[in-house]
């Protein structure tokens, strides 16, 4: 039991199950602000699809909060009806943090984009994984600035042609799922704007999951990177250059599941299956296994600068596995704390050691 | 040879070393022995920067001023009456701060060759040979070897030893100022209770060398120095970081809030990071974060979530801090960021005070953004404004800026505590729950004090979002209208400023209520401003002191009061900052006093400071 307070009588939310959850539809998380991105942005149907399963995250609407940080994404709590921040760049993370552990019944969100999370916050992004404080990290990229208007970001490819790069950037592009896991992060999945069922199937596990869960969102900017996923968007070339990851299954890939990846020891190789390989021969996909999600997450070539794929991109849940989470290990600290000495204010002002004047 | 007894009305001892030799704890166990004795005092660490600076240099030096006396005792001592010097370093360091005639107590073994080349004397130079001290009264004490003597009989590591030398020193102090050795013997067996040899291998010293000055025969005075005429009551001694750590905690409990504290560790601050971590059956949650920008962020997350929100540093790390303590002011939410002021600018002088951070934390952020500030003036006051910072930025939805500095953080000063009966509750107004109402919720309504409800998730029907763009007046939503954000930024001023209606009338600490010359004050300059004005009365002065523990907004009398007088005069840490606020603010011509050398004013300088402002002798000189 931790010590009573006056925030208490706000917590008699379904924490404990004492609280029915109404029957909400997506409607009742849709704010009365209209919505202010460019026609055609990715940003329309993550809200879409996140309004779409908020309903059944089993959630009471009060207890749930969006943060974000800066960005064209960031303004997405203003179109969420939960409580919302729209806070300072980058720090979406950090403000998470000591919005949960202080109210660890609440259901956090952060809302971030490239830049917010891999460049100006990124500090506070590998902090709050390898913290695996139980927050969702929707992580909105597109590759590129696009409330700054079109400069590279730090998962734009080399060579980005942008408006602070017009010869080509130099950077080496961040790959956010391999920076995850050397972050230790617990859950870490990938989805794409223009797939909104699968967007929702990995939203939906991202909220179920206790840890930080992040989610990659691979979104397209219509205005200053249109077209940079197209490779994995686009119905046609997606089959044979994505692969959608199920736990427990081969993997399969291809317009018509013809093509597998199998493991040669620790090195991955694409195979036609057929004669030479069936599906028995291929590598079963294991959230649990740290080793083959490093070698998932690994699957990384960019196509914008022309290079070959000699992998499909991953998507869906690349790893997954239960590590405590900071929030509750602070939740038991403070209460072992309380039940060791009751706290009793006049025995701490007056100190070991006191003297009387008289 | 026969002792006299002496009795003194004040005396000041400085303890110094190299920082492995253990002075602060000598410092501390003397302070607290003397303490319990009913004097009054003021205490002064010094140390360096460095854990462990070359052993034996003048950068290694630690050293510990206490002043103690059965007057009032408001400062640390300008100069001291005792010096112990425990190497060659030790004494180059802090020969300059005693006083002429004064003594000092020397360790012969600290002043060997090897050690005066440490020191950077000159090849051949012996200060305790070359006549250089002959107008002080010098002890020469083999510490060394007697505490080694004294502990022939243990198996103790010569380390082990060495490290029992400080006791020897203390016993021989406590022999010299007639104080009782049974405190500290009773702390040596607390702290060393997993130890019990060490334990009395350092009680065993302590008495050694209070029978050395007992039976030694060099020594020829002994001092008294009578119970103080303090206040009757209960009292302990305290550190200004531990009071800043107690105001907190007793705000969590007359606010029955918790209290999140986000921080990261930076001299001098960190202690109370330190300390609250190990309150958290109060309610209190620390988190030591990755950096002090999360660190402010995860209070400000906090405090949306209805915890008082609280955050430390210094200097640098409130300069990280100033975006995001700009967004607590556009969310108008209660946060309250310490500063524990050092030298500056950038790293500065890690481990020396400065008030320097006044128009920092005044003007240090982007944009039209106040915030009230408040600043203890004494290592015990720092329990009341700590308190106060809560109070303030719970009930006025508002960060407040809490100014403390080294020398308050670790000075430490007899403190008649507080029970928890005397202290106020601190009232915070939720934003209650509704069901099903129609009415659209308003998270930007305000009192009459311009003052929004706290509106926290978990609150039924009042979802609703808050951000740092400009926002509509009432509704919150988004606005770039010109009108509109003018009316914002005069409405977020007009709080803070209506603050002042909440907060005492500034008094006058001593002196006519109006006169010729009043000293302004803020802060940690109180005890040598006091003392300094007191002084300058008992010689005929007219001069009186007002000192402020409210800066943003000032007492609404300050200004009334200010022009009761000739003229004012305000001395800082600093190179001008409150004086410049007070005459942008009244159009007073206040004059200023300033000392930037990382050490608080010694009233002997600020007397001479006050005379040269008030004889004329500075008139045009300055600005």
């Amino acid at each position: 039991m931790a010590t009573p307070t006056k925030i208490d009588e706000f917590k008699n939310g379904n924490h404990n199950g004492e609280t029915p959850i109404p029957k909400y539809t997506s409607r009742d998380f849709s704010s009365d602000q209209d919505v202010r991105w460019c026609p055609g942005c990715g940003d329309y149907t993550i809200l879409k699809q996140v309004q779409n399963v908020m309903p059944d995250i089993g959630v009471l609407k009060k207890d749930i909060v969006f943060i974000s940080g800066i960005g064209c994404a960031a303004r997405f709590p203003y179109y969420m009806d939960t409580f919302g921040m729209h806070s300072i760049h980058g720090r979406a993370p950090a403000i998470a943090t000591g919005l949960k552990v202080s109210r660890p019944e609440l259901s956090v969100w952060i809302i971030t984009g490239d830049g917010d999370s891999l460049s100006i916050g990124a500090n506070h992004f590998v902090q709050l994984l390898r913290r695996n404080v139980n927050v969702n990290l929707l992580l909105f990229n597109n590759q590129i600035y696009g409330l700054t208007k079109g400069q590279y970001s730090p998962t734009a490819p080399e060579g980005t042609i942008s408006k602070s790069t017009p010869f080509g950037s130099i950077d080496h592009p961040f790959n956010p799922l391999s920076l995850s896991m050397g972050a230790d992060g617990t859950f870490i999945a990938r989805a794409m704007d223009r797939d909104p069922k699968h967007l929702q199937k990995m939203l939906l596990r991202a909220s179920q999951h206790k840890g930080t869960s992040m989610l990659e969102i691979l979104q397209n900017c219509i205005v200053f990177n249109d077209g940079a996923f197209e490779l994995f968007t686009d119905k046609k070339s997606r089959p044979r250059k994505t692969i959608y990851l199920e736990d427990g299954e081969p993997m399969v890939f291809g317009s018509d599941n013809e093509k597998g990846i199998r493991l040669d020891g620790l090195t991955p190789e694409v195979v036609e299956l057929g004669d030479t390989y069936s599906k028995d021969d291929l590598w079963v996909h294991d959230e649990k296994d740290t080793t083959k999600a490093n070698l998932l997450a690994r699957f990384f070539e960019h196509p914008a600068k022309g290079d070959h794929l000699t992998f499909p991109r991953p998507f869906g849940v690349l790893y997954a596995v239960d590590r405590p989470a900071y929030d509750e290990g602070v939740a038991i600290q403070n209460a072992e704390a309380r039940k060791r000495s009751e706290p009793d204010l006049d025995a701490l002002l007056q100190g070991p050691e006191t003297w009387e004047v008289t | 040879m026969k002792t006299e007894n002496h009795v003194r009305e004040e005396v000041t001892i400085r303890f110094a070393g190299d920082s492995g030799d253990g002075m602060q704890l000598t410092g501390l166990l003397f302070t607290n022995t003397t303490a319990l004795l009913g004097n009054d005092l003021r205490t002064l660490p010094e140390f360096p920067a460095e854990i462990r600076a070359p052993a034996g240099t003048v950068p290694g030096v630690s050293s510990f001023q206490l002043h103690f006396g059965s007057t009032e005792i408001m400062t640390p001592g300008d100069v001291c009456d005792v010096l112990v010097v425990m190497n060659s370093a030790a004494l180059k360091a802090n020969l300059s701060l005693l006083k002429k005639g004064g003594v000092i107590i020397v360790n012969t073994d600290g002043f060997d060759q090897k050690n005066r080349n440490l020191a950077k004397y000159p090849e051949g130079v012996n200060p305790l040979e070359d006549g250089s001290l002959s107008s002080y009264t010098v002890f020469e004490v083999d510490v060394s070897s007697m505490t080694k003597e004294a502990l022939s009989e243990t198996d103790l590591s010569y380390k082990d030893v060495n490290r029992c030398k400080n006791m020897f020193v203390l016993g021989l102090l406590y022999w010299m100022y007639n104080r009782p050795m049974e405190p500290t013997i009773k702390f040596l067996n607390k702290k060393f209770g997993k130890d019990p040899t060490i334990a009395e291998a350092n009680v065993k010293v302590l008495k050694t060398g209070y029978h050395f000055g007992d039976t030694a025969g060099i020594f020829t005075s002994r001092y008294t120095v009578k119970e103080a005429d303090l206040e009757p009551g209960t009292y302990r001694n305290i550190t200004g970081n531990e009071s800043t750590v107690l105001g907190l905690v007793a705000a969590t409990k007359k606010s029955q809030l918790p209290l999140f504290f986000g921080s990261y560790p930076i001299t001098p601050a960190s202690d109370i990071l330190h300390g609250l971590s190990r309150y958290k059956n109060f309610g209190v949650t620390t988190f030591q974060a990755e950096d002090e920008i999360a660190a402010v962020s995860s209070a400000i997350g906090a405090a949306f979530g209805g915890s008082i929100g609280v955050t430390s540093s210094s200097g640098p790390g409130i300069a990280l801090k100033g975006e995001a303590m700009g967004l607590a002011v556009m969310l108008e939410l209660p946060l309250v960021v310490l500063n524990v002021q050092r030298a500056g600018p950038s790293t500065g002088m890690p481990t020396k005070t400065e008030q320097a951070d006044l128009l920092q934390a005044m003007y240090g952020r982007n944009g039209e953004s106040p915030l009230v500030i408040v600043a203890p003036r004494s290592p015990a006051d720092c329990f009341n404004m700590a308190f106060e910072a809560c109070r303030i930025a719970l009930e006025h939805m508002i960060p407040v800026m809490y100014l403390s500095d080294g020398y308050l953080a670790n000075g430490s000063e007899p403190w008649k505590f507080p029970q928890e009966k005397d202290l106020k509750d601190i009232k915070v107004r939720f934003e209650l729950p509704r069901e099903n109402s129609e009415e659209p919720f308003l998270p930007y309504l305000r009192d009459e004090n311009h003052v929004r409800s706290w509106a926290i998730p978990g609150t039924q029907g009042i979802e609703h979002r808050v951000g740092g763009l400009e926002k509509e007046d009432e509704t919150g939503n988004v606005s770039y209208d010109p009108d509109n954000h003018e009316k914002m930024v005069k409405l977020r001023e007009a709080k803070r400023d209506k603050v002042a209606d909440f907060i005492p009338l500034q008094e006058i600490d001593q002196g006519n209520s109006s006169g010729e010359v009043l000293v302004v004050g803020w802060g940690s300059t109180y005890g040598s401003i006091r003392t300094a004005v007191g002084q300058l009365r008992k010689e005929g002065m007219d001069i009186s002191h007002a000192h402020l523990n409210y800066i943003s907004p000032f007492p609404r009398n300050l200004e009334e009061l200010m022009r009761r007088f000739d003229s004012v005069i305000v001395p800082e840490i600093n190179n001008g900052q409150l004086v410049r606020l007070i005459r942008d603010k009244f159009l007073i011509p206040a004059k200023p006093v300033n000392k930037i050398k990382g050490r608080p004013f010694g009233v002997q300088e600020l007397k001479d400071a006050i005379l040269n402002i008030t004889s004329g002798k500075q008139e045009a000189a300055e600005s």
